[in-house]
C-alpha cells in the first residue's frame, strides 16, 4: 500500500472518479525536517491550491461504487482491496449499525426509549470503514449520533440498548442516554450533546498518547485518537482551535468528517462560506482528504493511510466524508426540508448494498453467507432488546453515587461527618 | 493580553521587595491600597488524611489569643523552622513537588512554560519538567480546557492555567459539560482529576473584565469541587490536595495576595479540600469570608476588638461544598452571622452561604444574616470608584455593630 497521500497515488487508483467530480484531495505536502521537538513549526509546505473544483458539489456527476467496480474489473491489476474475511468482518459490522439503527426506530415508536435519538442509517460505511482499523486501545470521540460508533469499537449491543432504555445494565449505567454512549473497555470517549465538545477531548486523548511515549517513555504508545463530528460542527470554533493545536503538537488524532450535507435543517451549503471542508486542512498544516463515504472501500483506504499516519507520528489528519443520513436527523424530526430526489439518489448508493455486490462479484462470499450474516445479526439486535426489556431501572440510590469520583466532594454536613457517610446518602434520599 | 500585566503593581511577580511582605508592623490602611495584611496565627488543623497529622488532639484545637492580631511569627505549622516564601512561591512548590510526585501531572495554559506563568506561579517548571509536561498552548481556551479533560479521561492529570480566571468565561462550555458532568453520564466510567486554577477578584485598576469573580458563576455546575486560598500556606495545601483529588477542582486564587508572605512548614502536608480555617476564634459575632476579603475582616478586626466586639473569623476555604460543621458551631456559638465576599451581591456565594445557613441552623440565629457583598456593578477602572465598589473594612465594622445592637 502506498504510504503518502500523494497525487500520483491517486490517480492510479480505480478510485478517481471523471474529474468534476468531487473525490478530490490535496497534492503533497512536502514537511521539510519533520522536526523532533514538538515546539516550533520549522517545516515548508507546498501547496498547490485544488481550485479546479467546482463549488456546486452536488452536481450530481459522482458516480456510482457498481461502476466504479466495473471500472475496476476492466484494469489490469485485479487485486482485491480485502479479503474474504475482512470483507465479511465489514459486512457485519454495517449490518449490524443498519439493524440496530432500525431497531431503535422501532422501541422508540413503542415507547421504550425517549428524548432526542439520532439514527446514523446511511453513515455506517464512515464507521465501519474506520473503526475496524484500529486497535482496542485507541480512542473514539463522537457526537450524539454515537450508536452505531459504539458498536464498531466493539460495545456490546445489549449494552447499548439497555443504555438507550434508560437501564442500569447500560454501557453508562442509564446515566448517558442516547447521546452519551462512554465505554472504559472500548475507549469510547463518548458520546456529546453539544457538537463540537468532543473534538478538544479527542485531542487530549491524542495528547495523552504522546505524553505517554515521550514523557512517561512508553516507547511503543502508538495509540490513536478518531474524532468523528458532522458538516454543522465544522463552522465551530473549537474544530478551529483544535485542528490548530492537533497540527501543532504533531498529536496522533484523526478527524473524521461526516459530511452528510444537513445540520438538522441547515443544508451545509447555506451555512459556510467554502463548503469544501476538506480544504480547511491544509490551512493548519495537515493534509486535507476527500473521500466517498458511501462506500466503505474507498473510505477504508483513506483511514489505513491517516491512521498509519498518526500512529508513525507523523501528525493528524483531516478526512472529509461525503456521506448521507437516510432518516432525519433525529426521531423528532419531521425531514421535510430535504429533496426527496436528493434522497432517492444516495439511497441508491447505500454502502450496505454496494459492499454486498462487491463481495458477491469479487466471489469473496456467496449470497447464502450474507445472508446468515444477516439472520445472525438479527438474533443479536433481538437479543439486545430482550436483555434491556429485561433489565432493571436504575434504584434511587443511584442518583448521587457518580456525581463525584470522590464523594467527599459532596462536602461535610451540620452535623461533622462526610455528607457521603449518612446513610440516608447512599439511599438516594439525602439532601444535597 | 500580555501588556497588562507587566505593570500591574501589586501582582508584580518578581519583586518581592520588603515592603511587599506583609507582617503585622507594617499594616496600613489607606484609601490607594485598599487591602493590608496582618501577620496572624491561623489555627488551621490540617485535616491530611493519614499524612501529617499537626493537631494529635482532635479535629479542632482552639485556643483563644486575647488579641485580633496575633504577633506570634509561627504559623500553624508544627515545626519552628519552615521557610518563609511569597504565596506564588508557595503554590509554585505545592505544584513542583506534585509534579515530581507523580509524572502524570502536568500543566497547560497561556504562558505557564516559557514566560514562568503571568504570575509566576509556574516559573521555571518547564525548563525543569520540559515543554510538553509544562505546555504553552494557544489562545484557545474552551479547547484546551477540554484537552485538559480529555487529558484526565485518559490518564494525566492536569492543571489547567487562566491566565485570569476571567478567561475561563470562554471555558465554561467544558468545564460545565465536560469536567463537571462526564464521570455522571458514563456511569463513573472516566474520571476528571483536573485543577483549574488562576488569578480572579478585584485587582488594581485593571478594568471590568479583568476584574471579575467566577465562583459565582461556577458554583451551580454539579460534579465539581471549588477552594479559594488566600495565604501561602494554605495555598500550597490546598493546590497539593486538589491536584491528588480524583474530583475536578476549581481553584480560586486572587490577584492581588501573590505576594503575601508567610512562613510555611519544610514537611509535606496538605489542606483538606472541604474543610474552613477558623482565623479568629471569638464570641459575639461570626464572620465568614474567603479569599482577599479576609483580609479586609482581619483589619476590621483590629478595629472591632478595640471597640470592644469579640468577633469569630472564619475562612471558608471551600466554597463548594461549604463546611457546615465549623460554620454551624460557629453559629451556635455566636448566634450571629457577617458575611463578607467579594463577589457581587445577585447570586453569589453570599447568597448560597445564606441560604445554607439559614436551612440548617435557623434556630440558632439572633439577627437575620448579613452579608456584605461586591456591588453589583462592572467594576470601573478609576480607583476611587473600585475601591467602592468592594467591601472595605469601614463598612464591616459598621455590619458588626449594627449586628451586635
Amino acid at each position: 500500500m502506498a504510504t503518502a497521500f500523494s497525487a500520483a497515488k491517486f490517480s492510479t487508483q480505480p478510485f478517481h472518479l471523471n474529474p468534476t467530480s468531487t473525490t478530490s484531495h490535496d497534492s503533497p505536502l512536502v514537511f521539510a525536517n519533520p522536526t523532533s521537538q514538538f515546539l516550533g513549526s520549522t517545516r515548508k509546505l507546498h501547496l498547490t491550491s485544488s481550485s479546479k473544483f467546482n463549488l456546486t458539489r452536488r452536481s450530481g456527476t459522482v458516480v456510482a461504487v457498481s461502476d466504479v467496480v466495473k471500472q475496476k474489473k476492466s484494469k489490469s491489476a485485479p487485486t482485491l482491496l480485502i479479503t474474504k474475511e475482512e470483507g465479511l468482518e465489514l459486512y457485519e459490522d454495517m449490518i449490524l449499525g443498519r439493524a440496530f439503527e432500525d431497531m431503535c426506530a422501532q422501541m422508540y415508536y413503542r415507547g421504550k426509549m425517549f428524548g432526542f435519538v439520532h439514527l446514523y442509517n446511511g453513515q455506517e460505511a464512515v464507521s465501519t470503514g474506520f473503526i475496524k482499523l484500529l486497535k482496542q486501545q485507541d480512542s473514539v470521540v463522537s457526537t450524539y449520533r454515537d450508536h452505531v460508533h459504539a458498536l464498531s469499537k466493539g460495545v456490546p449491543a445489549r449494552a447499548v440498548m439497555s443504555e438507550l432504555f434508560g437501564k442500569t445494565t447500560g454501557c453508562c449505567r442509564g446515566q448517558g442516554g442516547s447521546m452519551h454512549m462512554f465505554s472504559r473497555e472500548h475507549n469510547v470517549l463518548g458520546g456529546f450533546a453539544f457538537i463540537g465538545e468532543g473534538i478538544p477531548v479527542a485531542t487530549g486523548a491524542a495528547f495523552t498518547s504522546k505524553y505517554k511515549r515521550e514523557v512517561l517513555k512508553e516507547a511503543d504508545c502508538d495509540h490513536v485518537t478518531l474524532a468523528f463530528f458532522g458538516d454543522g460542527t465544522c463552522n465551530n470554533g473549537q474544530f478551529f482551535e483544535c485542528l490548530n493545536m492537533a497540527a501543532l503538537w504533531k498529536l496522533p488524532i484523526v478527524f473524521v468528517v461526516e459530511n452528510n450535507l444537513w445540520a438538522i435543517g441547515m443544508s451545509h451549503l447555506r451555512a459556510t462560506s467554502d463548503p469544501q471542508i476538506y480544504k480547511k486542512g491544509p490551512a493548519f498544516g495537515m493534509p486535507g482528504i476527500h473521500v466517498d463515504g458511501m462506500d466503505v472501500l474507498k473510505v477504508r483506504e483513506v483511514a489505513k493511510e491517516a491512521i498509519g499516519r498518526a500512529r508513525r507520528g507523523e501528525g493528524p489528519t483531516l478526512v472529509e466524508c461525503e456521506t448521507y443520513r437516510f432518516r432525519g436527523h433525529s426521531l423528532a424530526d419531521p425531514d421535510e426540508l430535504r429533496d426527496p430526489a436528493e434522497k432517492a439518489h444516495y439511497a441508491a448508493r447505500d454502502p450496505i448494498t454496494a459492499l454486498k455486490k462487491y463481495l458477491i462479484e469479487n466471489s469473496l462470499a456467496s449470497e447464502a453467507e450474507l445472508k446468515a450474516i444477516d439472520k445472525k445479526i438479527d438474533e443479536v439486535v433481538e437479543d439486545a432488546v430482550e436483555f434491556a426489556d429485561e433489565s432493571p431501572v436504575p434504584a434511587r440510590s443511584q442518583l448521587l453515587e457518580n456525581v463525584f469520583a470522590d464523594p467527599k466532594g459532596f462536602g461535610i454536613g451540620p452535623d461533622g461527618r462526610y455528607r457521603c457517610e449518612d446513610p440516608k446518602f447512599t439511599e438516594g434520599t439525602a439532601h444535597v | 493580553m500580555a501588556a497588562i500585566f507587566q505593570g500591574v503593581g501589586a501582582a508584580a511577580p518578581l519583586s518581592s521587595s520588603p515592603s511587599n511582605s506583609f507582617d503585622s508592623n507594617k499594616s496600613v490602611f489607606s484609601p490607594r491600597r485598599s487591602f493590608s495584611v496582618s501577620k496572624r496565627v491561623s489555627f488551621a488543623v490540617v485535616r491530611s488524611d493519614g499524612k501529617v497529622n499537626l493537631n494529635p488532639k482532635g479535629r479542632r484545637d482552639q485556643r483563644l489569643i486575647p488579641n485580633a492580631v496575633a504577633t506570634n511569627a509561627g504559623s500553624a505549622a508544627a515545626s519552628k523552622q519552615g521557610h518563609e516564601l511569597l504565596l506564588f512561591e508557595a503554590l509554585q512548590e505545592g505544584l513542583e513537588e506534585e509534579m515530581e510526585r507523580d509524572p502524570r501531572v502536568c500543566v497547560m495554559g497561556e504562558d505557564v512554560g516559557h514566560y514562568g506563568g503571568s504570575y509566576k506561579v509556574t516559573k521555571g517548571l518547564a525548563k525543569r519538567f520540559g515543554d510538553l509536561r509544562v505546555l504553552d498552548t494557544p489562545i484557545a481556551e474552551n479547547s484546551f480546557t477540554g484537552m485538559g479533560i480529555g487529558a484526565a479521561m485518559t490518564g494525566l492529570r492536569p492543571v489547567i492555567e487562566g491566565m485570569n480566571m476571567g478567561f475561563l468565561l470562554l471555558a465554561f462550555n467544558q468545564i460545565s459539560n465536560n469536567c463537571g458532568m462526564l464521570h455522571y453520564t458514563s456511569g463513573g466510567q472516566f474520571t476528571i482529576p483536573v485543577v483549574v486554577r488562576g488569578p480572579g477578584g478585584v485587582g488594581r485598576q485593571l478594568g471590568a473584565e479583568h476584574s471579575q469573580r467566577l465562583e459565582s458563576y461556577f458554583q451551580s455546575i454539579p460534579g465539581i469541587q471549588m477552594v479559594a486560598c488566600s495565604t501561602p500556606y494554605n495555598a500550597k495545601g490546598l493546590m497539593k490536595a486538589a491536584i491528588r483529588s480524583e474530583n475536578p477542582v476549581i481553584l480560586f486564587e486572587h490577584v492581588l495576595l501573590y505576594n503575601l508572605k508567610e512562613r510555611i512548614p519544610d514537611e509535606d502536608y496538605i489542606c483538606n479540600l472541604e474543610e474552613a480555617e477558623m482565623v479568629r476564634p471569638g464570641e459575639h459575632v461570626t464572620i465568614l469570608t474567603y479569599s482577599r476579603m479576609r483580609y479586609h475582616v482581619m483589619q476590621a478586626a483590629k478595629t472591632l476588638v478595640n471597640k470592644g466586639y469579640d468577633p469569630e473569623v472564619i475562612d471558608i476555604r471551600s466554597l463548594k461544598p461549604f463546611d457546615l460543621y465549623t460554620i454551624g458551631n460557629s453559629v451556635k456559638k455566636t448566634h450571629r452571622v457577617l458575611i463578607v465576599e467579594e463577589c457581587m451581591r445577585t447570586g453569589g456565594i453570599g447568597a448560597s452561604l445564606t441560604a445554607a445557613i439559614t436551612e440548617n441552623f435557623n434556630d440558632y440565629l439572633d439577627a437575620p444574616i448579613m452579608c456584605l457583598s461586591s456591588q453589583d456593578v462592572p467594576t470601573p477602572y478609576a480607583g476611587t470608584l473600585e475601591e467602592v465598589t468592594v467591601v472595605q473594612p469601614a463598612q464591616i465594622v459598621t455590619a458588626v455593630e449594627q449586628l451586635c445592637q
